[in-house]
C-alpha cells in the first residue's frame, strides 16, 4: 500500500496501524508528533489509527529556530 | 543593588521570568555552541522551530530538547516558514503536541520571501483561531501601533513588533512606532527580529519594551558566546537605565560644575 510520508511516496504492508508505522520506521518512543492528511493524531491515539492508502502522513520533531 | 532592580521581574501568560532576553536556538556552528550561547545569555525562554523528522537518517544526531531541557528553560516553539494562517495553526498544534501540551507559541505568519515581513492579515487569522483552541499566543508583527492594539485585543498574550527585518542586524528602524506600541500596551511587548549588535537591544530596553528576542544577532557573530554576554548586560542596561529615567535631552550645554564661587 502506498502513502506520502513527510512528502516521499511510500510503501507500507496493508492493515498497519499507527503504532505500528512508527514501529516501523524505529521511531517508537522518540519525541516526534503526527498528523495525517493535516489533522493531528495525538500519541494516545496511535495504537489503532488505522492507516489508508494515499494518506499523507507528516512526522515532525523539533529543531534549533528563531 | 537597587531595590528596582532586584525585583525587576517579567511576566508573561501568569509565567514570571527574571530575563529578559529571549534567544533563538537556531544557526549556530553545533549543540555545544548552542548550549554554551544561550548559557552565557542567561535566557529563560528559547524559541524552537517544528520540521519534518530525518526517516531512517542521522539517528544519533543530539535533539535540541535533550540539549536545552525543558527543566531549564521555557519553550516558546515557533511558526517560522508558514505563509498562510492553516500552515501556522497546525504547526502549532503539532509543536503543543510534541511538547505534552505546552500552550505557549510564537506565532508568525510571513508574507513574502524577500523582506519576511508579516502577513498581518493572515496573522489576525491565525492568532484567533489559536486563541479559541487554547493557546498562549505570543505574536510576531510589524511595528504597527494600530495591528499592535489589535493583536492585544484579541487576547495575545504578549505582542512582538520587528525592530527590522529578521535576521537583518539593521537595529530599530522606528524607535517611535515601538515608543508608541509600548505605551499603548497592556501587554508585554518585546521586540523581536532585526537586532545586530548590543546597542540595538539597549535601545529596545530603553524605550520601555519588556524584552527582546533575538536569534541571528547572536548565532552569526564572530564570537557567539562572547555576543551573547554583551546582549545580556545590553537588555539589563537599557532596562535599568529606562527605569532609572533618562535626563531631558537638551540643545545647548549645561555646566556640570558649579557656576558661582569662580575664583578668577
Amino acid at each position: 500500500m502506498q502513502i506520502y510520508l513527510n512528502g516521499e511516496e511510500k510503501q507500507i504492508p496493508a492493515n498497519l496501524d499507527m503504532a505500528g508505522l512508527i514501529g516501523l520506521l524505529e521511531l517508537t518512543g522518540q519525541r516526534i508528533a503526527v498528523e495525517v492528511n493535516e489533522e493531528l493524531v495525538p500519541r494516545s491515539g496511535f495504537e489503532g489509527h488505522p492507516i489508508k492508502a494515499n494518506d499523507r502522513v507528516e512526522i515532525i520533531h523539533a529543531v534549533g529556530g528563531g | 543593588m537597587p531595590n528596582e532592580i532586584h525585583n525587576d521581574s517579567f511576566s508573561v501568560a501568569g509565567r514570571e521570568f527574571t530575563s529578559r532576553l529571549l534567544v533563538g536556538t537556531g544557526k549556530y556552528k553545533d549543540m555545544q555552541e548552542t548550549r554554551d550561547a544561550i548559557d552565557t545569555s542567561g535566557a529563560e525562554i528559547v524559541t524552537i522551530a517544528v520540521r519534518r523528522t530525518n526517516i531512517g537518517q542521522n539517528k544519533d544526531e543530539p535533539n535540541i530538547l535533550e540539549v536545552l531541557p525543558p527543566s531549564e528553560f521555557t519553550y516558546l516553539p515557533n511558526t517560522a516558514g508558514c505563509f498562510d494562517a492553516q500552515t501556522a495553526v497546525r504547526t502549532c498544534r503539532l509543536a503543543r503536541e510534541l511538547l505534552d501540551g505546552h500552550n505557549l507559541v510564537k506565532l508568525e505568519v510571513l508574507g513574502d520571501e524577500k523582506t519576511l515581513f508579516p502577513d498581518v492579515v493572515q496573522t489576525l487569522q491565525a492568532a484567533e483561531e489559536l486563541i479559541n483552541d487554547g493557546f498562549d499566543v505570543m505574536v510576531y508583527t510589524n511595528d504597527d501601533p494600530i495591528m499592535a492594539k489589535r493583536l492585544e485585543e484579541m487576547g495575545c498574550v504578549a505582542v512582538m513588533p520587528l525592530a527590522a527585518p529578521i535576521g537583518s542586524g539593521l537595529g530599530i528602524r522606528n524607535r517611535l512606532n515601538i515608543r508608541t506600541i509600548v505605551e499603548n500596551a497592556k501587554v508585554p511587548i518585546l521586540v523581536d527580529a532585526g537586532v545586530g549588535t548590543a546597542s540595538d537591544a539597549a535601545v529596545a530596553m530603553e524605550l520601555g519594551c519588556d524584552g527582546v528576542l533575538m536569534n541571528t544577532a547572536i548565532a552569526a557573530a564572530q564570537n557567539p558566546v562572547l555576543m551573547a554576554s554583551a546582549m545580556k548586560k545590553a537588555i539589563q542596561a537599557g532596562r535599568e537605565a529606562y527605569l532609572a529615567g533618562r535626563m531631558p535631552a537638551k540643545r545647548f550645554a549645561s555646566a556640570s560644575s558649579p557656576v558661582d564661587s569662580l575664583f578668577f
